[in-house]
């Protein structure tokens, strides 16, 4: 991925001052860094470690346990596709394979421009609207691939225009 | 007039919320007839959505069904002109209507009703009457235990132990210092209510929370919720706010010596927590991992302190039992199971969402009376309950009726009410391989059998639905399943293996065609079949061809397309293109 970026460690200070002292408060720490930096950053961990007096390998193993926590950035717009049993039914295996040959990224993977992430994640919960995936908080249902395709093509259409 | 879209997840998903801007544009510009705009929670008919309830001047209420932005012009029109008759396109068929007529509802009974987000609304349907009822005519934590234990209320998150059994425990148990949990994390894939009563009626969670909190001895409450809910995770926060500036949280509640707490805590994502003790510890910041039992929770659970721990459902029901009294609860459903369920309809299904009916309903009602049978009317192959951790139930057993020891009976389980149908297009290898893909992934590595079965298991399964499957595979994964099911630790890995137990006993012969025969008989396995189009049926219209990413199809227009096999990617594109059936899988 990227090379390694220097993080500006005050983002979390506030964080840091809140829960420092509340037994058992790690995981919200690890949400609230995360919805900062888009990632937990190796060096905050570090610095998490460091405040709480928590060692660095208790985090990691917290961070890597947890589906919802990336030790890498992603990509400016997140396909999280959904793999609940309704979407499995209804054919999220060709949705995954259609955002796979649209913009070549697997699970987990992002785009060469950082344009976009694709990440499978457990049911969202809309499984009567399946095959389901939700990008920037915005849920798209009953998708077909040629309907998936669409609106990434509509997504980099807009970004076209900045990116240019 | 008053118009109410739904705004559940399901509603918003389907755009119940361009919908209500719209018609809020609308009304804000001009509003003749003082039409009143208002939101409510999921209905339960996600098939619908979005779904727009108008309740005319008489109190009548119409349904408007798919309604998308455009219609809200015509809806505000109609309104506008207080005449309802151009709206008759958009209302609700009769056929359609059954699916919510049809169902007995107890813990869903405010949701798509009243506006989750107005706890006036709330105690407009008797709300807070029942922490009422138990505060103001001085019912004992005892009493409340025994009303509990009358309706034979069991938990409905999966395991299905008796709450009042748990209740008495917690209460019972030595400490100056109790919890009481509520487990919002829905992991099951294919379940949704505890979404929908937390988005649609979040203070009758709150209700049942402080019952139960007073019935044990707790004065903090924690829900801990799934952080891919954020929607709810913000209903159920202003929910708190406002039961807590009317007194109904904090300190002396109502007046009374009571006092309690409610705190919500977002969970990061692993099905694992789901199981009690994993939850605790991921309450106290740590891994997911479950802890040994005895100790049970009750004894020593959250930082140690007795502490109870039931799912948003079984909470949802405790207030309505309070106010009605046990035995009205009870007469409901069979002999060892009491009440109503509330299941997720989803899959193949024609009318898919919430359903909340009595126990001892067959799974037939549920299915093809409520739910309306098979989309596209295929053939019924087989449903799911129970998520990962329960099974298949096949097509001879659908006179089965919701039970929690006739559901057992067939190898699948109550669970948390997940019910997944399939129809013939659906391989049963595949589905077995889903789910333990999904066991796999989630099991949190504490125990040997679990963590390296299920991925043995998987791999095996991978085999067979790639053709590449060997004499006594079948045989192999029975033996992993008992291994397994005796050398885990926790219900993740006790239940992982019924799946694919469930998959092998009734329908044995499809393992069979794909390891003998290299052969998917459900057509959906991708090593295993061939595209091809229908030259009688082909039109030559090259709707397919467009469609192909791999440009596979080719042919001149009005004489009939080819695919060439090795260039085909098995997307599936040209049988969606395909407005005549031509394309076939082979």
């Amino acid at each position: 991925m990227a090379e390694k970026t220097t993080v500006d460690l005050g983002l979390i200070a506030p964080v840091l001052e809140e829960y420092k002292d509340t037994p058992g408060s790690l995981i919200a720490i690890l949400q609230k860094t995360q919805a900062t930096y888009g990632y937990l950053p190796e060096e905050a961990i570090y610095h998490i470690a460091e405040v709480t007096g928590t060692a660095p390998a208790t985090i990691y193993g917290v961070a890597t346990f947890y589906a919802q926590f990336r030790l890498e950035p992603v990509g400016k717009h997140l396909i999280m596709l959904c793999q609940g049993t309704a979407c499995h039914v209804n054919g999220a295996e060709l949705i995954s394979a259609a955002i796979t040959d649209e913009l070549g990224i697997d699970d987990g993977e992002t785009t060469e421009d950082g344009l976009f992430s694709m990440e499978h994640v457990a049911c969202l919960g809309c499984c009567s609207l399946s095959p389901v995936m939700m990008i920037n908080g915005k849920t798209y249902s009953t998708l077909t691939p040629d309907k998936c395709r669409k609106v990434l093509r509509e997504i980099a259409k807009e970004e076209g225009g900045a990116d240019a | 007039m008053k118009l109410v879209v739904g705004e559940g997840s399901c509603g918003l998903a389907a755009g119940a919320g361009a919908v209500y801007d719209r018609l809020a544009a609308l009304l804000n510009e001009s509003n003749p007839t003082g039409a009143v705009l208002d939101i409510t929670g999921c209905n339960g008919m996600c098939f619908l959505e979005p779904i727009v309830d108008l309740y005319d001047d008489e109190g009548t209420l119409h349904r408007y069904v798919k309604v998308t932005e455009k219609d809200a012009d015509d809806i505000y029109a109609a309104v506008s002109a207080n005449d309802l008759s151009s709206l008759d396109r958009l209302g609700i068929t009769p056929d359609d209507a059954h699916f919510l007529e049809a169902q007995t509802r107890v813990a869903l009974r405010d949701c798509g009703i009243i506006n989750p987000e107005n706890i006036d609304d709330y105690i407009a349907r008797d709300g807070y009457k029942a922490i009422e009822k138990i505060l103001k005519t001085g019912m004992t934590q005892d009493d409340v235990i025994e009303q509990i234990d009358i309706s034979g209320l069991r938990g409905r998150g999966g395991a299905g132990f008796s709450t009042a059994f748990k209740w008495r425990a917690a209460k019972n148990s030595e400490g100056d210092e109790k919890y009481l949990i509520c487990n919002a994390d829905e992991g099951d894939p294919g379940a949704f209510m505890d979404r929908a009563v937390i988005e649609g009626d979040p203070h009758n969670l709150i209700e049942g929370m402080l019952i139960g909190a007073y019935a044990i001895g707790a004065s903090t409450a924690i829900v801990y919720v799934r952080a891919e809910y954020p929607l709810a995770i913000v209903r159920l926060e202003k929910a708190i706010k406002d039961a807590t500036a009317r007194g109904y949280l904090g300190d002396n509640i109502l007046g009374s010596d009571f006092s309690c707490v409610l705190r919500i805590k977002a969970g990061a994502g692993a099905f694992v927590c789901g199981e009690e003790t994993a939850l605790i510890e991921s309450l106290e910041g740590k891994r997911g991992m479950p802890r040994l039992k005895p100790p049970f929770p009750a004894q020593s659970g959250y930082w140690f302190k007795p502490s109870n721990i039931n799912n948003v459902e079984t909470y949802a029901n405790v207030p309505w039992i309070i106010n009605n009294g046990g035995a009205a609860f009870a007469a409901m459903g069979t002999e060892q199971s009491k009440g109503t369920k509330v299941f997720a309809l989803s899959g193949k299904i024609k009318r898919g969402g919430l359903v909340e009916i009595p126990m001892g309903t067959t799974l037939r009602d549920v299915i093809f009376d409520i739910g309306g049978g098979i989309r596209n009317d295929k053939e019924f192959k087989a449903v799911q309950l129970g998520g990962p951790s329960g099974g298949c139930v096949p097509k001879e057993k659908l006179d089965t009726v919701i039970d929690y020891a006739e559901l057992g009976k067939t190898g699948a389980i109550m669970g948390s009410g997940g019910m997944v149908v399939m129809d013939e297009s659906t391989c049963m290898v595949s589905m077995a391989k889903f789910f333990l893909d999904f066991t796999a992934k989630e099991s949190c590595g504490k125990c040997v059998h679990c963590r390296l079965g299920t991925k043995r298991m998987l791999e095996v399964l991978d085999r067979i639905v790639k053709g590449q499957g060997e004499e006594g595979d079948i045989e192999k994964l029975e033996e992993l399943c008992y291994a397994i099911k005796d050398g885990a630790l926790c219900g993740l890995g006790q239940t992982a293996p019924n799946p694919v137990l469930t998959t092998i006993r009734y329908f044995r012969d499809e393992f069979e065609a794909h390891i003998k025969e290299q052969r998917c008989p459900a057509g959906e396995c991708r090593d295993l079949i061939t595209y091809s189009i229908n030259k009688d049926k082909c039109v030559g219209c090259s709707a397919c061809a467009r469609q192909c990413p791999a440009n596979a199809i080719t042919g001149e227009l009005k004489s009939p397309f080819e695919i060439d096999a090795d260039l085909c990617v098995k997307c599936g594109n040209c049988i969606t293109a395909c407005r005549f059936g031509a394309v076939e899988v082979h």
